[in-house]
């Protein structure tokens, strides 16, 4: 019988309300014991005074690069970094090669997942190729495995098939999520556009081509009443969007990525391409309206768009580096940076990174409770560190906190009753 | 006025008024070289240049061989035909190999806003001077047109000048205005809505409202270049309408101070930016920017490789 038993830590799961000091009792990869004094001959015994245990944080949005693009990461690789970050489950988006639009591939990256370092939970593409311009065999891949349907990384280009794909996906009950651009207002930029793109020379990206996609789509999940969520809502506008479309009642719901909520264009420097991510690094106002929309709950989950590169496609000219940068490992300690600035509560970053994005695609897990799945993280909110690329267990360092130093970060990581993340000498 | 402290010359961005002044004062004091009989001085014997060029470029690259070669140093051309780039080379890449030959300087234009930043983080030893990257900076044009301002006003503070045309995608303009900035003169553009940078007025430049708004009271004129590539992104309707409303002919100067200067940094597109009736007046200085040009560049290389003033 594998047991562990996770002793004095401060239980936290902002699903069940449950915020006590008390030990966790983990058993074949269930949650057998929660709360008060436990004692269990046999077990793997941790001390977690002093430490927070939550569930298992879970990523809605990250690319696994496998198959196809394995020199930047593989699913052992990023499921290693998914667990070195505090994740038990991530989502990965289909734009591998090939493309995840068929039975064979969604299969072929659960199999490769089987024995990973986290749960992987494949995203379909919405139209064969990404080309957008034929639907994909959705049922088909509902039943191989995939949680939701997406283009991720470009746009469905024209209304009627988004339309037709929504309506398509939600007779299955399957959420569409969104990558929201205007690809005609935004194409051939390379950064926010703004003082900072007109200072550096760059050609800009304006916030509208984002806001004219998110509109789009809204709109459409208003006509089509499907279960529509916008991915990586980088500015202001965006924001308010969502609020309007929600106040009207349409099944919608966003995301935002701890970059967004650190960094703005500023942050461009001397043309850092580790700072070159798709939407992209916007104004000031608007990370501080993404900052208000993710407290108040308007944007429901933070998710890292975790999106690996090589030199080979980062050690280049601004323009010419591909637009990602990576975030299973960085992004809990960005958020524990926010906790500090006191934007947000302990409970409510587990929350927006573990309940909220189970709740919104659907997922097992993002609560501890008795029965459920052994998904855990063990946290030290104060345990400063500073991000390097050495310690990455991404294949890839195109990382946008390189250098930083951030407040904490997850010292042991339990998916499915197995550790699978341990810092040592942390406990 | 404190020495040279740069390895580099990336931009006029962060650069002084006094380290301005200084690479000035050092280029009109090299400038008499070129009008000698044997135009060489030793220099710099001994030292590499190399320019490296991966877009097109007739005149600026031979105004750095020139001034290279003025100050003795030795010089060798690269561009984007002859080098491994056609082989897919990456240019950090080819900055490690380049390095592997130990110059001491590298002079590079390249179509990419930062290029010469990367290749600035990646060689250990030699400067690296922008010849002009992408739509982000040209700081040797912009320099050479504070010289020859200097040269015509005596000053360069205090001083109203217009920059006209196409601002977005010109580096002369945004060194010029930088530059300019710096040194305590007032700029204002006009061109058409599409050709003027997002928040352009963050670059610290008024917008005009017209071209006799634009050209009211100015010391310097400035006209850029009209690129017809941007006829193909829709950028303005026909070379004819923008020969119309933005082009500088004679009769605008009438709102101009009295002994304004025009310039531009050429080729010039003649019945495009400028009527064929400008090349005949008094105003313009174009053929003073080339030759100071020149100057400016010896004063660079001069100041790179030595670090101190003459």
């Amino acid at each position: 019988m594998n047991r562990i038993l996770l002793k004095g830590g401060r239980l936290l799961c902002p699903a069940s309300g449950l915020d006590q000091t008390g030990d966790l009792l983990l058993e074949d990869g269930r949650v057998a014991e929660l709360g008060g004094e436990i004692a269990a001959a046999d077990a793997q015994v941790f001390d977690c005074r002093g430490l927070v245990v939550a569930p298992g944080l879970i990523d809605l949005h990250v690319h696994l690069r496998e198959p196809g693009h394995e020199y930047k990461e593989t699913i052992a690789s990023g499921t290693a970094a998914a667990a070195a970050g505090g994740f038990t489950a991530v989502c990965c988006m289909p734009n591998t090669e090939p493309v995840n639009d068929t039975r064979a591939v969604t299969e072929l990256i659960l199999e490769r997942a089987r024995g990973a370092s986290a749960r992987v939970y494949p995203i379909g593409a919405i139209t064969k190729g990404l080309a957008g311009a034929e639907l994909t065999e959705m049922a088909e891949l509902a039943e191989a495995g995939c949680v939701a349907f997406s283009d991720d990384g470009r746009p469905v280009p024209q209304a009627r098939l988004m339309r037709r794909a929504m309506e398509y996906a939600a007779t299955f009950g399957m959420p569409i999520v969104c990558h929201c651009e205007e690809p005609s207002l935004s194409a051939g930029g390379q950064m926010h556009e703004g003082p900072v793109s007109t200072r550096l020379g760059l050609a800009g990206i304006p916030a509208e081509a984002e806001v004219l996609g998110v509109e789009r789509d809204l709109a459409l999940a208003r006509l089509t009443g499907a279960r529509v969520h916008i991915a990586h809502i980088s500015c202001a506008d965006s924001v308010q969007a969502l609020e309007r479309a929600k106040a009207a009642g349409a099944r919608v719901s966003g995301e935002t990525a701890p970059h967004y909520l650190m960094l703005c264009d500023a942050d461009v420097g001397e043309y850092d391409t580790n700072r070159k991510m798709n939407p992209p690094l916007r104004s000031p106002q608007d990370r501080q309206a993404v900052r208000q929309a993710l407290a108040q709950g308007v944007i429901e989950a933070v998710a890292t768009d975790h999106a690996p590169h090589s030199v080979l496609e980062k050690d280049l000219e601004f323009d010419q580096a591909a637009f990602g940068v990576t975030g299973l490992e960085t992004a809990l300690g960005v958020m524990l940076a926010l906790v500090e600035e006191g934007l947000l509560t302990l409970a409510q970053v587990i929350e927006r990174m573990s309940a909220a994005p189970a709740r919104l695609l659907g997922l097992p897990g993002g609560r501890l409770e008795e029965g459920g799945p052994a998904d855990v993280v063990v946290i030290d909110p104060h345990r400063p560190w500073t991000v390097t690329p050495d310690q990455f267990r991404s294949l890839s360092a195109n990382n946008a906190f390189l250098g930083r130093r951030l407040p904490g970060r997850a010292v042991l990581t339990i998916c499915g009753g197995r550790i699978t993340h341990r810092l040592e000498d942390a406990l | 006025m404190s020495g040279w402290n740069r390895r580099h010359l990336l931009g006029l961005e962060g650069m002084s008024a006094a380290e301005i002044e200084l690479v000035l004062d050092t280029a009109a004091s090299l400038k008499e070289i070129n009008q000698r009989t044997i135009k060489k001085v030793p220099t710099l014997r001994g030292r590499t240049v190399v320019n490296f060029f991966y877009e097109p470029s007739t005149r600026t690259r031979s105004s750095f061989e020139l001034a290279a070669k003025r100050l003795s140093a030795d010089t060798f051309s690269l561009s984007a035909s002859t080098s491994s780039l056609t082989k897919g080379e990456t240019l950090v890449d080819t900055a490690r190999n380049l390095e592997a030959m130990a110059p001491d300087v590298i002079v590079i234009r390249h179509s990419s806003a930062g290029a010469p930043h990367l290749l600035a983080r990646h060689v250990k030893h030699a400067s690296i001077i922008n010849a002009g990257d992408g739509t982000h900076e040209h700081p040797t044009q912009g320099l050479l047109d504070l010289m020859t301002i200097r040269e015509h006003k005596g000053r360069l503070d205090g001083l109203e000048v217009a920059i006209i045309g196409d601002i977005a995608h010109s580096r002369v303009a945004r060194s010029a205005i930088i530059g300019l900035n710096t040194m305590g003169s007032r700029v204002r553009v006009y061109g058409p809505r599409t050709l003027l940078p997002p928040a352009v007025e963050t670059l610290g430049v008024s917008v005009a409202g017209s071209m006799a708004e634009a050209l009211e009271g100015v010391d310097v004129v400035m006209m850029l270049r009209v690129q017809r590539e941007r006829l193909k992104d829709v950028l303005f309707p026909s070379l004819r309408e923008y020969a119309q409303r933005f082009g500088l002919a004679p009769h605008h100067l009438k709102h101009a101070k009295p002994d304004v200067i025009v310039m531009h940094p050429g080729p010039v597109n003649w019945g495009v930016e400028m009527s064929p009736a400008m090349a005949e007046g008094p105003w313009s200085v174009i053929l003073e920017q080339v030759a100071n040009g020149v100057a400016v560049r010896m004063a660079l290389l001069y100041l790179l490789l030595t670090g101190e003033a003459p």
